[in-house]
Parts: structure tokens; sequence; C-alpha cells
């Protein structure tokens, strides 16, 4: 019998420590598997945001980073500039990439930093206790918007893929979801091309994952991933949004 | 012929790979506890396994190897 599923190499054994039904976990083996598949755990470096995500230091078997709240593309770029030949990548979540870090995001796509960028949108401030984020669904209930989020006063939530696709710098953003079998492994192949991209020069490439959160919401696992495809993905529609690469072939 | 193990003690019993599996052969357990106090998925009935790992692909936590 052969083997068609087992933990990637590139993650370490130690236990998760994400909520049960948690997508983190989903993702972080997605990130692993592209990093054997391509063979170049011994050179990736990532960098780790501030969020429920903050100890994937321990979870990756690759060097880390530990960056500020939401500078993850800054230190990235600083660390893709100093060191060429390795492999940059790093792993956000909305209340780090989409907040407080917008500036960094924004600016590290529209220079076309050659790094890898995961972006996971969960429509919620997680390890924080479920506060709105900037992500959050219209008339969302959370911990601050006891009543929906209000778009009167709070304004509406940012669809960082489509906003980025608007610059000419990125050369690759594409929106996945984590929701079934169907979509992670979608999620998986755009993964993989984000980092192929990195390998062969071609520069920015951001993959933003739709995931859930159960505890937050306040649902069952199995009820956020029905919210996933009910309510998220019809405001957050999965797609490539831009990929530089393709159009040139095209032309 | 398939086989499926589970890392009981890393599973959180979610219950995503119960949702994911086309047969219906998985559950939560209702009579086991594992380290971290939660109630481990578990299979039915091995012979029904077709091997699609498609719970493998759900678990947020590894726990689930599968070879055919």
């Amino acid at each position: 019998m052969a083997v068609v599923f087992q933990k990637p190499k590139s993650l370490t054994d130690a236990p998760l420590h994400y909520c049960p039904g948690c997508t983190h976990g989903i993702i972080h083996r997605l990130v692993a598997e592209a990093i054997d598949e391509l063979q170049i755990e011994g050179k990736t470096i990532g960098v780790a945001p501030v969020g429920c995500a903050v100890m994937a230091y321990d979870y990756f078997a690759c060097d880390m980073v530990e960056a500020a709240h939401g500078r993850a593309p800054a230190v990235a770029t600083g660390l893709k500039r100093a060191l060429p030949e390795n492999i940059i990548f790093t792993y956000q979540g909305d209340g780090d990439l989409a907040s407080i870090g917008m500036a960094e995001t924004v600016h590290a796509a529209t220079r076309n930093e050659n790094i890898t960028v995961i972006f996971v949108n969960n429509a919620i401030y997680g390890m924080t206790g479920g506060q709105m984020a900037p992500t959050s669904l219209p008339g969302q209930v959370t911990q601050t918007s006891p009543y929906g989020r209000d778009t009167a006063t709070v304004g509406f939530p940012i669809r960082v893929s489509e906003m980025l696709a608007t610059l000419d710098g990125p050369e690759f953003i594409q929106r996945v979801a984590v929701n079934n079998v169907k979509n992670v492994n979608a999620a998986k192949k755009a993964i993989k091309k984000a980092f192929q991209n990195q390998i062969e020069g071609k520069g920015f490439s951001l993959i933003e994952v739709v995931s859930s959160c159960p505890t937050n919401w306040g649902m069952t696992p199995k009820k956020a991933l029905e919210w996933v495809e009910e309510k998220m993905i019809p405001y957050y529609p999965l797609g490539v949004y831009k990929d530089r690469s393709a159009n040139k072939e095209e032309k | 012929m398939a086989k499926v193990t589970f890392d009981a003690d890393l599973c959180k019993g979610c219950g995503l790979c119960v949702d994911a599996c086309p047969k219906g052969i998985l559950q939560i357990a209702k009579d086991k506890i594992n380290k971290k106090g939660h109630s481990p998925a578990e299979m039915t009935d091995e012979s029904k396994c077709i091997g699609c790992a498609f719970c493998a692909t759900m678990c947020p936590d590894c726990v689930i190897t599968v070879e055919r």
C-alpha cells in the first residue's frame, strides 16, 4: 500500500493551538505541502503575523521571523532584498493585513516585491476575541458590532484582492476558499503557483484564502463552513484577479 | 482496500472529516476522550473506505494518514 495522504514534512510535530474546526490548520498544511513539493524547505523563510497565526513559527519547519503587527510585507521586503536566493512568504490574517498593515501590503504590492503573501480572510479579529474587522460583512454580528455591522457609521468591507488588482505592480492575485474538498484543492494549486512565481522571479503574489472562525462567529465548524459558502463567497467572489504573466502570453 | 489511521490525540473532534466523507463511515466517538479532552473522530466500517482522502484533506490538524 502506498501512502496517499500524510502530514507534510514542512510542518513540525507541534500540535496546532487553533480552535477545533479552524481552517488555519488546513491553510498551514497547504503552504507546507507547496514548500515540500517545490523542495524549497531549506531556503524558505516565513514571516508570521500578529493574530491567531502568531505562533506559526512553531508550526512551520522552515526558518521563521515574527513581524510587528501588520508589518510582515515590510519585513519580507527586507529579507528578500538581503537574501534574494531565499524564498520568503508572509502568512497574515485580515486584522493584520487589511487593517493595521494595509499600507505595507499596498506598497509591497505596487513595488512588485518578489514575495509570496498568504492572506487569511475570516471576516473577524480572531485572537483578540471576535471584534469587527475591515472585512466583516455588512450586518455581521461581532463583539464590537452587537447589532450587526452598520455600514452607515463604519463603512463597507474591503475587498483586498480586487483593490490590489487595480495596481499595475503585482504579478499574481487570486482568491480561494477552504470550505470544501474542491476548494481546498484549488487553494493548494494557487498557493503553489504563488511560490512558483517567486522562484521564477516574477514578483508579488498574494493568495487571499476565505476562511472560517467557528468560535468567534458562534457556530459549529460545519455551520461555519456553510456560512462561508452562503455569505462570505457571494461577497468575496473566488477567482484570479490578476495574472500578469498569463496576460503577457495572451498578447 | 484502503487503510486510514487517526492520530487520535491530535484530534479536536471538529467533525469536518465526518461531513467530508462521501461514504458516511466516519463519526465522532461517543465513548472515547483523548489526551486533550476531545472526543476524537473514528471510522465505523473500514471495508467501505475507498481511500479518497477527502477526510484528510479537510482535517485542520493533520490527524489522518491515508494509505491505498
